[in-house]
């Protein structure tokens, strides 16, 4: 199972980008995945890394599918949930996409790295150069792949762009141990200058530790 | 006047609850254990436990399950009842490929502590006299029933559950063996339950101890010696329970105002409408089967859990260091038991990190889901429970 944790082995088919989380992640550990959907990470996780996983997902769907495929998750709110948690219970919390819909960001960011000793968090970037065009050109509200909503039915609220990102991390003292900007299908476009990884990056993916 | 509840009893029910017990006892299996020490500093030195197991225990003992039953069910979980004849009350849970199954699974469930198929409560005869304990049958906890069960899993050779899972009731006592017993419990299902009995379920069961004790045949609980039964009082507990099992949805689909063999309102007093034709039959049959005394005890004993209140207020005390892993369950239109309660039992497990699951079922049958075919529950306790299996090293 070693060789797992080598980016350059074709794994089974989760997204390319929970692929490069579930990458970040060392096996054996504790992790939370909140807003895990229908589990796919998780179940990944506990799959291949072998971690002692958890789940917390808002929709009741997805909860139940989770639940029935063995996983253990709960239903959930970012927002309000994890204040329940102790601190530092896991190693790494995960929040894949699901930031921007939170409505406390910042509060939500400071529980993950209160109850993991690790966050990654990943979010759509709304400074990606066609999200620009589309508000610079079409004068209408960006819908890309990444944020493939109607304005009037987002979930998201909080949209931010890497370098918003990253301010946050310095103004509250978190350490950025790895950041990574993701282009459309989801691929690490490696280390890119910060302002080009802002403009080409169609997501952000972060690994935080507290200080 | 009211028909339903003023016919003479049943023969079952005339020949006395002792039939009903030795129907039981002649159709489990039943072992007398001792001395148990009672929360109220009662010890009783002996106790019977009456119980059902199916399929068998494996090679290295890891594939027991217990299955608690609620308020009015008993160790009749997956085969017919000695008494109504009616399929087990467990039929859709427990069974070939269903998610408990006896090829797979050594499954105990046993008739609680204060009931009256088969187990010690208020109709043994009391040690030292010819008389049935009646009232003075000590009153009994969640925590003694646990402690009861315990004492069987010793004697059957169980160290270690594989998982302890009931509803309501049962699911009160799932929650205090994970708290009493957290090394023997590998993996907890408490469904539609409650950490603590609300003050409303209090205030319904008592509704329902009132009705019995105002029966003039109950005579203060001697009515064995009486040759009589409080036959119309524990049907109009049994009547105002089942409501709060029901909800307002599912009454008003199944019944509507329908009235009941006839097309116009009666202007009496007759049951006019199918509910309440279905409610009398419900109490009616109800009293052929139980009995009054175990059901104001086994009430009482649900009155009186708190968990919290056994861990100093804190329930996260309760599961503090807990290896057990936890699927909670609950239903929308459940009333009785809201899903309110089973999460402030989830904030509690997270609180000390434990290994919790939790979903919320979506229904419109209220309480009484938990003992239906809701497709949704099933799937989530047979994936729940192949989790835990492959943790456990069952075999699939």
């Amino acid at each position: 199972m070693a060789d797992l944790n080598q980016k350059t082995v074709p794994r089974d088919g989760i997204r390319v980008d929970l692929q490069l989380i579930a990458d970040m992640v060392a096996p054996g550990t504790r992790v939370l995945d909140v807003g895990c959907g229908d589990g796919a990470l998780l179940d990944h996780l506990v799959r291949f890394k072998q971690v002692d996983g958890r789940g917390m997902e808002l929709s009741q769907a997805g909860v139940n599918a989770c639940v029935a495929s063995g996983l253990s998750v709960i239903q959930g709110d970012a927002d309000t949930d994890l204040q329940h948690y102790p601190s530092g219970a896991f190693d790494y919390v995960i929040l894949s996409q699901t930031l921007p819909a939170t409505r406390s960001p910042r509060d939500v960011l400071e529980q993950l790295l209160r109850v993991g000793k690790r966050a990654i968090v990943s979010f759509p970037n709304f400074a990606y150069w066609r999200v620009r065009m589309r508000l610079l050109f079409g004068g209408h509200m960006p819908q890309t792949e990444a944020l493939p909503h109607r304005w009037y039915d987002t979930p998201n609220i909080h949209l931010c762009t890497i370098d918003d990102f990253r301010d946050l991390c310095a103004e509250m003292g978190v350490v950025v141990e790895k950041a990574l900007s993701l282009d459309r299908r989801g691929r690490t476009l490696g280390l890119l200058p910060l302002p080009l990884a802002n403009l080409i990056g169609e997501q952000g993916l972060f690994l935080l530790r507290r200080k | 006047m009211d028909t339903a509840l003023s016919e003479p009893a049943s023969p079952v029910a005339a020949a006395g609850s002792t039939v009903v017990v030795c129907r039981a006892l002649a159709a489990s299996q039943h072992v007398t254990l001792g001395p148990l020490k009672l929360d109220c500093g009662v010890t009783l030195d002996a106790h019977r436990v009456a119980f059902r197991t199916y399929g068998t225990l494996n090679a290295d003992k890891s594939n027991a399950v217990l299955i608690c039953h609620a308020l009015t069910m008993d160790q009749f979980v997956a085969d017919p009842h000695p008494v109504t004849g009616k399929p087990g009350w467990g039929d859709t849970l427990v069974g070939p490929g269903r998610p408990i199954d006896p090829a797979k699974h050594f499954v105990i469930c046993a008739n609680v502590l204060g009931g009256c198929m088969g187990s010690t409560g208020p109709l043994d005869i009391r040690p030292g006299t010819s008389e049935p304990y009646n009232l003075s049958f000590p009153v009994v906890t969640i925590g003694d029933m646990v402690r009861a069960q315990a004492a069987l899993l010793d004697h059957l050779g169980v160290e270690s559950l594989f998982c302890v899972t009931g509803g309501s009731m049962g699911g009160m006592l799932v929650l205090q063996w994970a708290a009493t017993y957290p090394e023997r419990v590998f993996s907890a299902i408490p469904v539609a339950t409650a950490a603590r009995h609300s003050a409303q379920n209090i205030a319904f069961h008592e509704v329902g101890r009132q009705a019995i004790m105002a029966d003039p045949e109950w005579h203060a609980g001697s009515y064995i010696k009486h040759g009589t039964r409080p036959a119309r009082g524990l049907a109009v507990a049994r009547m105002a329970a089942h409501i709060t099992y029901l909800s307002e949805a599912a009454l008003q689909r199944k019944f509507g105002r329908q009235l009941q063999g006839k097309d116009a309102l009666g202007f009496g007093f007759d049951a006019d409408f199918q509910v309440e034709s279905y409610l009398h039959h419900q109490g009616k049959s109800f009293v052929e089967r139980f009995d009054a005394n175990a059901y104001l005890y086994i009430t009482r004993a649900m009155d009186y859990f708190d968990l919290a209140a056994q861990h100093g207020g804190s329930l996260a005390t309760a599961f503090r260091g807990s290896p057990t892993r936890f699927c909670l369950m609950s239903f929308t239109s459940d009333w009785l038991f809201p899903t309110a309660e089973s999460r402030e039992i989830v904030r509690a497990l997270n609180s000390v990190a434990a290994n919790v699951s939790f979903v919320e079922v979506e229904s419109d049958k209220g309480h009484d889901a938990f003992l239906l075919d809701e497709p949704e529950m099933l799937r989530t306790l047979a994936g729940f429970l192949r989790g835990a299996g492959n943790a456990r090293g069952l075999k699939p």
